[in-house]
């Protein structure tokens, strides 16, 4: 058992993050914690990347004579790239919550709701 | 050892981060949250990331983060609903049914470190000889973004175009510039 929990805690915890993130985007009723939970849940995706890349005893995949073996550095590229589109759906989507605060006066999505369904139903009657 | 605590003022940090009413002080600790993630990303060898990780994660995002919340408002607004109501409580349900099925799916998993995996043995030995022996380039991720997988980091750049003119569009004020 104390082999198990040794051999998978990096994968775990990155799988707690993941479920705190998840939790902040679903049950959090303000915008901006959804998009903070958004961004919690995409470095656990990340961390999850890194640690299967991790060799025992690896050095840093940078050529090096005396080294005997590198880590992967396959997911180190994979993430290089996916840290750059996280930040771009963070910036894209806080600049879609501005507009929202413009026209609603509020970050909050119950209220945003109320007055979307207060307009609907002006138009219908 | 200290790996463990590392990832532990992570799990702190990010359950701080989600449960404060205050979004200032929500995202300093969010980009505490990236800077604690620039160690761990060192203590795992991944340089690159973590470079990448202290300029993008700790630094701009936590000024976007700024600047959204400056245009915006700086408090969560207080919950006038009794403590734990049912929408929270299907949250967690889902949340924690997401997790226990992820950890049920670690269990087949190569253990951490494992030089058997099958991830370190098909491309990566591929990469690794032939980043010195065919581009003569030393750092071996730099090889793989920008020759092995370049048509990758030309997607990456489209992305970022992308996104700049949406949040410009987002953003314009009507009838200036």
């Amino acid at each position: 058992m104390l082999d198990l929990i040794l051999s998978k805690y990096n994968y775990w915890i990155s799988i707690l993050l993941m479920m705190i993130g998840l939790y902040g985007m679903i049950a959090k009723n303000n915008l901006i914690k959804k998009i903070i939970g958004m961004n919690i849940f995409q470095v656990s995706v990340f961390l999850f990347y890194i640690s299967m890349g991790k060799v025992r005893d690896g050095t840093a995949p940078i050529h090096w004579d005396r080294a005997l073996i590198y880590d992967n550095p396959i997911p180190h590229v994979l993430i290089l790239t996916a840290i750059v589109v996280s930040i771009s759906t963070t910036a894209v989507a806080l600049a879609l919550i501005i507009r929202i605060y413009k026209n609603f006066q509020s970050i909050e999505e119950d209220q945003i709701l109320k007055v979307l369904a207060r307009e609907e139903n002006k138009t219908d009657s | 050892m200290i790996d463990i605590f590392l990832l532990m003022f992570l799990v702190i940090f990010s359950i701080y981060s989600i449960h404060t009413e205050d979004l200032l002080s929500s995202v300093i600790v969010l980009s505490a949250f990236s800077f604690v993630m620039t160690i761990v990303w060192t203590r795992l060898n991944a340089v690159d990331v973590a470079f990448t990780e202290a300029a993008v994660g700790a630094g701009v995002s936590t000024i976007i983060f700024l600047s959204a919340l400056s245009r915006t408002k700086r408090g969560e607004e207080k919950r006038v609903t009794k403590k734990i109501n049912i929408y929270n409580l299907f949250a967690a349900l889902i949340v924690i049914f997401t997790g226990s099925v992820l950890v049920y799916g670690t269990i087949d998993m190569p253990a951490f470190g494992d030089i058997e995996a099958p991830a370190y043995n098909v491309l990566a030995p591929r990469f690794i000889i032939g980043s010195m022996a065919e581009l003569g380039i030393k750092n071996f991720v730099t090889s793989i973004l920008a020759s092995y997988r370049g048509y990758d980091t030309l997607g990456e750049t489209t992305v970022i175009f992308t996104a700049g003119v949406s949040v410009v569009a987002l953003l314009r004020r009507k009838g200036g510039t």
